[in-house]
């Protein structure tokens, strides 16, 4: 794969791309944009579960910064620091290659309180530089900071953005270039959500994964149903019903309260002596024999809508989350089988697309020895 | 100042159904509605009127933002649980009302005070001017209501390093400790009066470190209101035959609109729980969850959200939430296990009438309850 990269960028010829991009095994996500545009805060917020607040404290940052993400798909996160230009350094060239390379998407980010002009044409000469030698990186830009904004304000900023971006490019003769914008801030799930649609398109084989799910609501009769990585929040699939900020937002913060209890309630070792208690009279079972579900499961009924929700986790990684129709919490036990129907399907899926040969060539070929490994 | 003496201490069993004479001994004093006079204090533009809006408003903590200053007092009365209503008194921090407070009206605000919850900001930068309002505060106070509790709240910590927070308030407590004891020891060097009872007798303070962005708030708040139930006894006795009967690992009760934590109980198991500051956390959890629902139906945020959640974690616990009585949500927290799940859950709403007493004033009688909460395998 390195030498193909090399090649191409030897010769400056376009070689045939291949149908899938390079996003098997780890795909990058890489931070882009201007200094105090608030990359290091978006990964520490996003990444890190940092509280928004807290980012006030964060400190610029000097050189790249890598994370590893261990999820269902093995990510990197590598974090740009605003001042450097990686394409104009008098000091020290870059090795494109090790960037670039295995990238799964550019990130850019776009400081939409402040004057973004300079922004907009660091953007465009990144593009610029990137689609003559990596045409399949999807670049995603981030307007980023529009909490404080009224939403014309921000329609019309996108709007601005949009269209400087691309009259900057048809000028120099690109068409149709992979790029995507989303309105984020940290203070709210935007954040999240433009994620999530950043790594829904690295995701070899969506269209299953969203199948599935369409059929499961179709079946138990869920209103919605979405696949969390429960570190991230991210989600990474959902049925095909239109999208709803509301129910993501309501689901998001469903699978945060479970995760605050299970730090609280369930992440210390019990005692020897609980156990043998609680497997002794009148039980007289091995505790594992007494639960029904070696996963977390949980339910909750709104009061209101009465419209119960319902959370799986699928594995170390993933939760299936779904907002079930009025009155369908007497109809337990079946939704319960159907669930388990599919989440043994995931695992399966998730079984079959990991990527297995991949991932040793790229740990000998492009990953620097300095990088964090999953 | 309390309504409640050792008779109702003396019945710790009552709950359980043991002695009859007792237990309706607790019945008489049940009966009495409880208002107590809270006053919350500090400098113009410290937080107090954000925290009682977040407490008990249910507003989030961004939306803060748009309250203006308070002017003079703005009285509130909060129905907390059924039979205690506080008496808030949220008093403008401009300098010229505290004077006024100081002056004409000294006798009207500080007597027959139950709590004092005097807020400071930690950023604010005259920090010798806060203090010596403080004295004056704090001497009015002991003055006209001598057994009155006193809450410092150093406020807006989230402003602060995280590093540097733990010294910062250190440093904090200590100059208002010796301030506190400074100013009773003027209030008594004026009245010879009170020479009679020793004058080193320190005030009932408690300092908190506190911000509306973390559960800290919930922390202190917990704590000034956790003193002002009344019944606290008999709430702590009869959760603790509950969580016995049941074979629970803690017991959380909370409060419906403010989620602060009225009483909870812990089993041996659950003391080695190392999260110390989970009560806190729990409120602040299942309060911002009440926040998320609101959004997400559409009503309003004070009305009730959530009516029934179960988690059950494979084997290591399983833990349900649900609305107990009117005025109270209850968490238990239970050791893995389906059977023991059901039945618990079944012998919670068994066990609803025991707590009854927590929606007001009348009682309603309890024979015949404890007979219906049976052992597990029941």
């Amino acid at each position: 794969m390195e030498n193909r990269q090399r090649l191409q960028k030897k010769d400056g010829v376009k070689v045939p791309d291949p149908t899938t991009p390079q996003t098997k095994g780890r795909p990058r996500l890489l931070l882009m944009g201007q200094r105090r545009s608030g990359k290091s805060s978006i990964s520490s917020v996003v990444f890190h579960k940092l509280p928004p607040s807290e980012t006030l404290f964060l400190e610029s940052t000097a050189r790249i910064q890598k994370d590893s993400l261990n999820s269902f798909m093995e990510f990197q996160v590598w974090d740009f620091p605003g001042q450097i230009d990686i394409f104009d350094n008098p000091n020290f060239t870059f090795d494109m290659d090790a960037i670039f390379g295995e990238i799964g998407a550019l990130i850019w980010v776009i400081d939409a309180q402040d004057d973004y002009l300079e922004a907009v044409a660091r953007l465009n000469a990144t593009i610029l530089h990137l689609h003559r030698s990596y045409p399949h990186i999807n670049i995603e830009v981030f307007i980023h900071k529009v909490d404080g904004l009224s939403d014309d304000y921000r329609l019309d900023i996108q709007r601005d953005v949009t269209i400087r971006i691309q009259d900057e490019l048809s000028d120099q003769g690109v068409e149709n270039a992979p790029v995507n914008f989303h309105l984020t801030s940290i203070y709210n799930h935007s954040i999240f959500e433009a994620f999530s649609k950043v790594i829904q398109k690295l995701i070899p084989r969506l269209g299953q994964l969203e199948a599935m799910l369409t059929n499961l609501c179709r079946t138990c009769r869920f209103e919605k149903a979405y696949l969390f990585d429960v570190n991230t929040k991210i989600y990474i699939a959902t049925d095909n019903t239109p999208e709803d900020m509301a129910s993501y937002e309501i689901c998001s913060d469903y699978v945060d309260v479970i995760i605050d209890f299970t730090e609280v309630y369930g992440s210390w070792p019990r005692s020897d002596q609980w156990r043998d208690r609680l497997e002794a009279e009148p039980w007289t079972q091995q505790l594992d024999d007494q639960v029904a579900c070696e996963w977390a499961e949980s339910g909750m009924v709104l009061a209101d809508a009465r419209r119960p929700i319902m959370l799986r986790e699928v594995d170390r990684f993933l939760a299936l989350v779904a907002i079930m129709k009025e009155g369908s919490y007497d109809k337990m036990p079946q939704i319960n089988m159907n669930v388990d129907v599919v989440v043994k399907g995931l695992i399966e899926f998730f079984e079959i697309t990991k990527p297995k040969d991949v991932v040793g060539t790229v740990q000998g070929g492009l990953v620097s020895p300095g990088l964090v490994q999953g | 100042m309390s309504y409640f003496d050792t008779t109702t201490a003396a019945a710790p069993a009552a709950g359980a159904g043991g002695d009859s004479v007792a237990a309706s001994a607790a019945h008489a004093q049940l009966k009495k509605v409880k208002k107590q006079k809270v006053l919350l204090m500090g400098k113009s533009g410290s937080g107090k009127s954000s925290m009682r809006s977040i407490i008990f408003s249910n507003y989030l903590a961004r939306d803060t933002r748009r309250l203006g200053a308070t002017i003079d007092i703005d009285l509130s009365h909060v129905k907390f649980l059924g039979n205690l209503t506080l008496n808030l008194w949220d008093c403008g921090g401009q300098e010229a009302f505290m004077e006024n407070y100081l002056s004409q009206q000294r006798a009207h605000v500080f007597s027959n005070v139950g709590v004092l919850i005097y807020v400071f900001d930690i950023e604010s930068r005259d920090v010798e001017r806060d203090l010596a309002t403080y004295v004056n505060i704090v001497s009015a106070l002991v003055q006209y209501s001598r057994e009155a509790k006193i809450f410092v709240l150093i406020h807006k910590m989230d402003l602060i390093q995280p590093m540097t927070r733990e010294d910062v308030f250190e440093h904090r407590a200590v100059l208002v400790r010796r301030k506190t004891s400074e100013a009773v020891a003027i209030v008594h060097k004026q009245t010879p009066s009170a020479a009679s009872t020793p004058p080193d007798t320190p005030p009932n303070l408690q300092l908190f470190a506190t911000s509306i962005w973390d559960q800290s708030l919930y922390k202190a708040w917990a704590s000034i209101i956790h003193d002002l139930v009344p019944n606290l006894s008999v709430i702590e006795t009869q959760l603790a035959s509950l969580g016995l009967a049941i074979d629970a690992d803690e017991i959380l009760l909370f409060e419906r609109t403010s989620f602060l934590v009225v009483s909870k109980w812990t089993s041996r198991e659950g003391e080695r729980n190392p999260y110390g500051d989970r009560f806190e956390r729990m409120s602040n959890i299942l309060k911002s969850w009440k926040h998320t629902c609101s959004k997400y139906t559409g009503t309003p945020r004070n009305a009730e959200q959530f009516s029934d959640f179960e988690y059950k974690m494979g084997t290591t616990f399983s833990m349900f939430a649900t609305k107990f009585t009117t005025n109270t949500y209850i968490l238990v927290c239970m050791p893995p296990g389906e059977a023991r799940f059901n039945s618990a859950k079944l012998n919670v709403a068994a066990a609803r009438p025991w707590f009854k007493f927590l929606d007001g004033p009348a009682v309603p009688t309890q024979t015949g309850v404890a007979a219906a909460v049976g052992t597990p395998d029941g």
